[in-house]
């Protein structure tokens, strides 16, 4: 291999922004400086009008140069002041005009906080893992329940949300209230037994349909005891189903992963408990009333028209109408007994005629009229046919009566 | 003679909470709906649901929401505080 005639580096030129870009190249390139945690104090803190948040970042041996940017700013939910320790989330960026490095800052808890959030970050995958926060353990929210009950404290504005939520939507339902510390180290075993005392029977009183775990918005401190093992086992072992609303929109506890329902706000966890409205049920009442008004007149109709039908059946079936046939069935049988009987008369009386012509004809009383005349003996009164019946008086007979004769 | 009722002898309306007199009128819907009964039963199953409307309209206008605290075996009724 030959000797190069040139070293082999040589030393280069740079314009200032070439080399701030290189910088700042090298800075971004590196992950580990884009999602970062800073530990320090703040000191020289300034909020200009732009609204944007400057501060420098230090501790004993060093200091960061920080900014956060308006939009970071507004959804701070802590007060900044110099001399206070926090821990800065954000990335290290360069701003070139001024040769320096410093850290883009999007969140800022107080410290301890992020051990906070250490434990909760364990405490959730060893729930999680245990299938503490399955979805299939998950039960449905009764739609129309009877009986609330309510874990919170007695004095919290949670309490007064709910309870106005509830009166707006259903004040038909009993609220069995549980009352309950919701901060500080006795809040976590009494929020277990406010839970466990809505899940035992109570004499004379029917268990709860679903319960309400709920408290105000506060500092992630203030809702830490919705974070304790025991709460969020208690809740997973719950056999009433629970939603939880717990702080506000943003915040999520493990409360909130093992409850049945997480409900953003206490508020919002009173709407989920009550699906149907005391107005739907005056809807539904509404149209159940014109269903069976509009049922009962359909029956009404029907048996009306089965009425007719069976109206004109008996019509056709009656005895009137029987009886309608068999008078005619008389009529028209007198009708030919009489027809057949004048029949019969006129016939009789005829042959009665042609009779009584014949009768006449035969008569011999007919031939008188003709000069004959008939003698009969007065004595034996026996007709006299041969001269020698003649004997003593006698009758004889003309047409028109009768004189005596004697024989001589 | 022993009325014929098949069901269970009906509560006065008065007396039933609006969970059982809407239970009941969606009973009778069903019924009337089926069309195969009497004349006088789809009539008195019509006045009947009539009264178990106008029962769970007055129990849904005087709902008030009842809160009881329970302490221990102790329920009682719990005091607002008024704002």
């Amino acid at each position: 291999m030959q000797p190069s005639l040139f070293p082999a580096q040589v030393p280069q030129t740079y314009t200032v922004s070439k080399l701030t870009f290189l910088i700042r190249k090298l800075l971004e390139e590196n992950e580990s400086l884009q999602d970062v945690w800073a530990l320090g104090e703040i000191s020289n803190l300034s909020r200009p009008a732009s609204g944007h948040v400057y501060f420098t970042l230090k501790d004993s041996n060093a200091a960061l140069k920080s900014v956060m940017w308006k939009t970071s700013a507004a959804r701070l939910n802590l007060a900044l002041r110099d001399g206070m320790e926090v821990e800065v989330h954000g990335r290290i960026g360069v701003y070139e005009p001024q040769g320096q490095y410093q850290l883009y800052a999007d969140q800022i808890r107080p410290v301890g906080e992020g051990a906070l959030y250490q434990e909760f970050m364990r405490l959730k995958a060893q729930l999680e893992a245990e299938g503490l926060f399955d979805s299939e353990r998950k039960r449905p929210i009764p739609e129309l329940p009877r009986r609330i009950g309510l874990v919170t404290s007695a004095t919290g504005a949670a309490l007064r949300d709910i309870l106005n939520t509830l009166r707006r939507r259903l004040p038909l339902v009993e609220v069995l209230l549980a009352p309950s510390p919701v901060q500080g180290v006795e809040a976590p075993p009494a929020l277990v037994k406010a839970i466990q005392l809505l899940n035992y029977q109570l004499p004379n009183y029917e268990l709860p349909d679903v319960i309400i775990l709920a408290r105000g918005g506060g500092s992630i401190e203030d809702l830490w005891a919705f974070n304790d093992e025991r709460v969020v086992r208690a809740v997973a072992a719950s056999k009433i189903p629970i939603i939880s609303g717990v702080g506000h929109e943003t915040d999520f506890t493990l409360c909130d992963f093992a409850a049945d329902l997480r409900a953003p706000t206490p508020t919002a966890a009173a709407e989920l408990a009550t699906p149907i409205t005391i107005q739907d049920l005056a809807a539904t009442i509404s149209n159940l009333n014109s269903l069976i008004l509009t049922h009962a007149l359909s029956v009404l109709s029907s048996k009306q028209s089965s009425l007719e039908s069976l109206k004109s059946q008996l019509r056709y079936l009656s005895p009137t109408r029987l009886i309608q046939s068999e008078s005619q069935r008389v009529d028209e049988l007198s009708r030919r007994a009489s027809s057949a009987a004048f029949n019969r008369i006129i016939l009789e009386s005829k042959q009665l005629e042609g009779t009584q012509k014949r009768l006449e004809s035969l008569s011999p009383l007919a031939v008188l009229g003709r000069g004959y005349a008939v003698v009969t003996r007065k004595s034996d009164g026996s007709v006299v046919s041969r001269v020698a019946q003649a004997s003593g008086e006698m009758k004889v007979r003309v047409s028109d009566g009768e004189f005596e004769v004697k024989k001589s | 003679m022993p009325k014929q009722s098949t069901k269970k002898t009906e509560k006065p309306v008065e007396e039933l909470t609006y969970e059982e007199a809407l239970a009941e009128l969606e009973g009778i819907v069903e019924i009337l709906e089926g069309e195969q009964g009497q004349l006088e039963e789809a009539i008195k199953l019509f006045e009947r649901g009539q009264a178990l409307a106008a029962r769970c309209g007055v129990l849904l206008e005087a709902a008030q929401l009842k809160v009881k605290q329970v302490a221990g075996d102790d329920v009682s009724a719990f005091e607002e505080e008024s704002e």
